[in-house]
C-alpha cells in the first residue's frame, strides 16, 4: 500500500514540487493550499503523514498543527513543518502546535523523502 | 510536469505575489495597520523566497531575506511602519521585482542600488534609524547579505544519512556510545515515535538495547498516553556525537537525552549492560515492498528479543491513546471547519484559463453572432409580416446571442489595478531622480477593461506618468513659493462611462505654459505666427508630432518620444485623448477607450455602393447638408457651416478612390467626426443604412493592411464591410494622401 501524504502550502510554485517530489517517491498525495482546506482534506485523506508550511493566509501552519491535533482521529499523525525559519523561536512555537519534525528549505526532494522516512514506519 | 514547468509558474507566482507585496506596502502607506495586511506583505516575500532557493536563485534568496526580516520586525511590532520605513520598504519592492525578472531572463539589475538597500534594511531591523538613500555605500566585492545572527543562537542542524544502504560500518572500527533516551509524554503526543526513532539509530552504527520497565504501572493504573518506558542504547559507530544527537533532533525537547562516549573498549562485551539485539522487523512488515527508503532488511535478520516487543508495545499504546474519544474537541474543530467555509466561499473561486482558449471562445462567438444575424436576415426576408413562430424565436435567439457575447467578453475583462500599480513604482523612481516630492493617488483600480487595452495602455501611461511628473510637478522650492503643498499630487482614476473605461491623469502642478507652447510651436513650424488659437487648441498642440516642450530633452521624459506617440497609441486602441489645464493649478488628461477590443459600434453606410462601417464613437452627429450651407473653396476643397462655423467636408468615396469625381453633398449624409487635434470634419458618404454593433476582423491578419481602412466586419446577409479609419481618412484630406499603390480601387 502506498503511503499517504498531505501537503499545505500556499505557494504554487511548491505545492507542485512537493508534489513532483512525493509522487516519485511513491506516495499518494493529497494537496491543500491553506490551513482551512488542510483540515477539510485531512477528512478524506486520512494521510500516514502530513507536511505542512507555516506562513499561509485563512490559517497558518500554527493554527493547522493545533487543529489536526485537536481531531482524535487524527492526532497521532506525524506532522512535518516546510518552513525557511531556522530560527528556534518558529520552531518551538511548531512544536509547542505539536509539530513532529520540520523540514528546513531551501526545498530538497532527498531531505523531504528523508524526513518523511524518519517519522514514518 | 518537469522542472522547466514549475520554474515557470514560479515566475508567475512571482508576479503576483510582487503585485500583493506592493498594494500591502501601499495600504501600510496609507497608514493600514491591519495585521493581515503585514501579513500578506510578510508572506509575498517569504514566498519568492521558498521558490528561490528551490531554484537556488542565490541573489534573489539573499535580497529576499533580509527584506524578509525587516518585515518580519514590522510583523512583531518591533519595527513602526512609518513613512521612511515604507519608502525604504517600496523601494525594495522595486529591486526584487528587479530581481524576480533578472533571474526569469536576465534583466538588468543595478547592483549598487540593491546593496545600498540590504543596508537600509539591515539598519531599520537593527532599530537604527533610516538615513537618505543618498549616502549609496562604495562598492563592495559581495552583498553583505548572509543570514543575520540569529539572537536566539539556534542553528539548524543538519542531518546525513549518506551510506545508508551501505552494508559496512565494520565491526572493529569506531567509539562506542552510550545513550539514555527516556521519552516524556509530549513526545508521543507530537507524533513522534520512539521505536522510530531506535530504528534510526540502529541505522548508523551497530546497536544493543536495554529496556527500563521499572516505571511501568499495572494496566489498572496505567494511562495509556503517559510514557513509562526507557531505554540505555550502546552504539558502536564511526560518527560522531552530534550525529547521533542528530537522530533526536525532532524529539529533542521532549524527552531526556544522555549521549556520552563510553571508555575506549575493543568489544560490547564490556559494557555494563546485557546487550539485547534490537529488531526493527516489526517496524517494516508492510511498507518494506512500497517504501521509498532505503531498505531496513539487514536489521532484521537478527533475533527478535523481549525487549524489542516491549517497545512496540508502549508504542501500540501511545496510538491506542490516539484514539481516545474527545467528542466535545471534535465539535469544535467541526464548527470552525463551517465558518471558515463559508469564509473561503466569500473570497471567491477562480481558475487560470489558457488565454489563446479564451480567444478561441470570444472568435466562436464572433462567428455565432453573424450566423445569427445572417439566419434573422433571410427569415425576415421570406416572412414579411414577421409573426411567425419562427420570428419569435430567433427574437430570443438574437438575446442569447448577444448575452452570450457579453459574457465572454467578461472573461477577459481585468481590473486596471496591476497597469495602476506599476505607475506607482514610476512616480517613485522618478521624483526620487529629479528631487521631487510626489504622492500618486490611484481611484477605481477595479474597474475592468478587456486584456489587450490593458496591455497596451501601460505604455502610453507610463509615458505620461513620467511626463506629468518631469515637467507637469513644480520642484518644492517652487511649490512652496506658490504656496502649494511642496508634495505634489498625481492623481490617476479609471472609470466606466457609457460603456467606455475613461482614464483621467491629473496633476496639481503649474499647467501649460500657454506662451511658451506656442512659442515652441511657431518655432517648429507647426503654427502660423499669427495663428489665432484658442487655449484648447493650444493645449492640445503638445500632441502634435515633433513637439516637446522640454528645452532639453531630458534623460526621464525624453527617451526620443513624444506626447504625439502616446495619442497615438490611445487612438490605435480605438480611443481618445484629451488635455485641459489651468495655469498654476495643474493639468488634466482625459483618456476614453473602448471596453473590448473584438466588437464595435458601428454605422453602416453605403459609398458608392460600397457598404462602409464608421466606428460610432468617432461621430459627434450627422446631417443632412443643404445647397446654401456649402461653400466651395479654392478648386477641390468644400466646406459646409454648421451653427456659424466652417467645417471641412470629406468626400469619402473620392478619398478611398472608390469614385472619380466629388459626389454632390446635397444628395448625400455628412457624418460630422472628430478627429486628431480635436478639430472637426464632416464625411461625405451616400447613405446611412443603420446602425449595428459588429464583431472585428483583422484586416492585417487576413489579407493584408489597407491604408484608411481600420478592419473588417461580416455583415448579416454574409457580405463582407470594412470599417473605416476615420483619423486616417481625415489626414489624407489633410493632403497626406493615402498611398495609391494601396487604395481600394483595386478591392472596391
Amino acid at each position: 500500500m502506498k503511503k499517504k501524504v498531505l501537503t499545505v502550502d500556499d505557494s504554487r510554485t511548491i505545492r507542485n514540487m512537493l508534489l513532483v517530489t512525493l509522487n516519485n517517491a511513491g506516495f499518494e498525495t493529497f494537496q491543500a493550499e491553506d490551513g482551512v482546506e488542510g483540515l477539510e482534506v485531512l477528512e478524506g485523506a486520512n494521510p500516514d503523514v502530513i507536511v505542512t508550511d507555516i506562513n499561509m493566509p485563512r490559517l497558518d501552519g500554527f493554527g493547522f498543527i493545533e487543529g489536526v491535533r485537536r481531531n482524535e482521529k487524527y492526532r497521532a499523525v506525524p506532522i512535518l513543518v516546510l518552513t525557511t525559519e531556522s530560527d528556534a523561536e518558529k520552531k518551538n512555537r511548531a512544536r509547542q502546535a505539536g509539530a513532529t519534525g520540520w523540514i528546513v528549505k531551501p526545498f530538497d526532494p532527498a531531505k523531504l523523502i528523508d524526513a518523511i522516512e524518519r517519522v514514518t514506519a | 510536469m518537469d522542472m522547466n514547468e514549475i520554474k515557470e509558474i514560479f515566475f508567475q507566482e512571482c508576479e503576483e505575489q510582487l503585485a500583493e507585496l506592493e498594494s500591502g506596502l501601499l495600504k501600510l502607506n496609507d497608514g493600514d495597520r491591519d495585521p493581515e495586511t503585514v501579513n500578506a506583505v510578510f508572506r509575498a516575500v517569504h514566498s519568492i523566497k521558498g521558490g528561490a532557493g528551490a531554484f537556488g536563485l542565490d541573489d534573489l534568496v539573499a535580497f529576499a531575506h533580509v527584506f524578509e526580516t525587516t518585515l518580519d520586525c514590522v510583523r512583531s511590532n518591533k519595527l513602526e511602519p512609518n513613512q521612511d520605513v515604507l519608502k525604504v520598504m517600496l523601494k525594495s519592492a522595486d529591486v526584487l521585482a528587479d530581481l524576480t525578472n533578472a533571474a526569469r531572463d536576465g534583466g538588468y539589475v543595478d547592483e549598487s542600488r540593491s546593496r545600498a538597500l540590504v543596508k537600509e534594511l539591515e539598519a531599520l531591523a537593527n532599530g537604527e534609524v533610516p538615513v537618505a538613500s543618498a549616502e549609496a555605500p562604495k562598492a563592495q566585492p559581495k552583498p553583505a547579505v548572509a543570514a543575520p545572527t540569529d539572537d536566539s543562537g539556534f542553528q539548524p542542524i543538519p542531518f546525513n544519512f549518506d551510506g545508508f544502504d551501505e552494508d559496512e560500518t565494520p565491526a572493529d572500527a569506531g567509539q562506542v556510545y552510550e545513550i539514555s533516551f527516556k521519552p516524556r509524554r509530549d513526545l508521543y503526543s507530537k507524533g513522534n515515535e520512539a521505536a522510530l526513532l531506535l530504528r534510526d539509530l540502529s541505522r548508523i552504527g551497530e546497536m544493543s538495547i536495554n529496556c527500563d520497565l521499572e516505571s511501568l504501572p499495572d494496566l489498572d493504573k496505567l494511562d495509556p498516553e503517559e510514557s513509562y518506558v526507557s531505554w540505555m542504547i550502546s552504539l558502536r559507530t564511526t560518527r560522531s556525537e552530534d550525529e547521533i544527537r542528530a537522530v533526536f533532533e525532532f524529539a529533542e525537547w521532549d524527552c531526556d537525552l544522555e549521549v556520552r562516549a563510553a571508555e575506549a573498549s575493543p568489544s560490547g562485551e564490556e559494557l555494563p549492560m546485557v546487550p539485547v539485539p534490537f529488531d526493527l522487523s516489526i517496524l517494516n512488515d508492510d511498507a518494506s515492498a512500497e517504501a521509498p527508503a532505503p531498505s531496513p532488511t539487514r536489521d532484521a535478520a537478527e533475533t527478535p528479543a523481549a525487549a524489542a516487543e516491549t517497545a512496540t508495545e508502549a508504542s501500540k499504546m501511545a496510538a491506542a491513546a490516539a484514539r481516545v474519544e474527545r467528542k466535545e474537541s471534535a465539535a469544535a474543530t467541526a464548527a470552525a471547519a463551517a465558518a471558515s467555509n463559508t469564509a473561503a466561499a466569500a473570497a471567491g473561486q477562480t481558475i487560470r484559463v489558457d488565454l489563446d482558449r479564451v480567444d478561441r471562445l470570444i472568435n466562436l462567438v464572433g462567428e455565432l453572432v453573424i450566423n445569427q444575424a445572417m439566419l434573422s436576415q433571410s427569415v425576415i426576408e421570406n416572412d414579411t409580416t414577421g409573426t411567425s413562430s419562427i420570428n419569435m424565436g430567433l427574437e430570443e435567439l438574437q438575446q442569447l446571442t448577444r448575452e452570450i457575447q457579453d459574457s465572454v467578453m467578461a472573461i477577459r475583462a481585468q481590473p486596471v489595478k496591476p497597469v495602476f500599480q506599476r505607475m506607482s513604482r514610476i512616480v517613485r523612481e522618478v521624483a526620487d531622480m529629479v528631487g521631487k516630492s510626489i504622492r500618486l493617488v490611484t481611484e477605481g483600480e477595479n474597474t475592468e477593461v478587456d486584456k489587450t487595452v490593458i496591455d497596451k495602455l501601460a505604455e502610453p501611461l507610463t509615458h505620461m506618468i513620467r511626463n506629468a511628473v518631469d515637467h507637469g510637478i513644480e520642484t518644492p522650492e517652487k511649490r512652496e513659493a506658490a504656496g502649494k503643498d511642496p508634495e505634489g499630487t498625481i492623481k490617476l482614476t479609471a472609470k466606466h462611462r457609457s460603456g467606455r473605461i475613461v482614464i483621467e491623469l491629473v496633476d496639481d502642478g503649474a499647467g501649460i505654459n500657454r506662451e511658451r507652447v506656442r512659442q515652441k510651436a511657431i518655432d517648429n513650424d507647426l503654427i502660423a505666427a499669427d495663428a489665432n488659437l484658442t487655449d484648447e487648441e493650444i493645449d492640445n498642440l503638445i500632441f502634435a508630432p515633433g513637439f516637446s516642450t522640454a528645452d532639453k530633452i531630458s534623460d526621464i521624459s525624453g527617451r526620443g518620444v513624444g506626447m504625439d506617440v502616446v495619442k497615438r497609441s490611445i487612438q490605435a486602441l480605438g480611443g481618445r485623448i484629451s488635455i485641459s489645464s489651468r495655469p498654476g493649478q495643474g493639468s488634466t488628461f482625459t483618456m476614453s477607450l473602448p471596453l473590448t477590443l473584438a466588437v464595435l459600434d458601428g454605422m453602416v453606410v453605403t459609398v458608392a455602393g460600397q457598404t462602409l462601417v464608421v466606428p460610432l464613437t468617432a461621430i459627434v452627429e450627422t446631417l443632412q447638408p443643404e445647397a446654401a450651407a456649402v461653400h466651395s473653396f479654392g478648386a477641390n476643397q468644400r466646406l459646409i457651416s454648421i451653427r456659424n462655423s466652417f467645417c471641412p467636408l470629406v468626400d469619402v468615396g473620392r478619398i478611398l478612390n472608390f469614385r472619380s469625381t466629388q459626389a454632390n453633398p446635397v444628395e448625400g449624409v455628412a457624418l460630422l467626426v472628430e478627429s486628431e487635434g480635436g478639430g472637426q470634419r464632416a464625411l461625405m458618404v451616400d447613405a446611412i443604412q443603420g446602425q449595428r454593433q459588429v464583431v472585428i476582423k483583422s484586416l492585417e491578419a487576413n489579407y493584408t493592411h489597407v491604408p484608411g481602412i481600420a478592419a473588417a466586419t461580416i455583415l448579416g446577409d454574409g457580405r463582407v464591410a470594412l470599417i473605416l479609419d476615420v483619423d486616417a481618412v481625415v489626414a489624407a484630406s489633410r493632403g497626406q494622401s493615402l498611398k495609391p499603390e494601396m487604395s481600394l480601387a483595386a478591392t472596391g
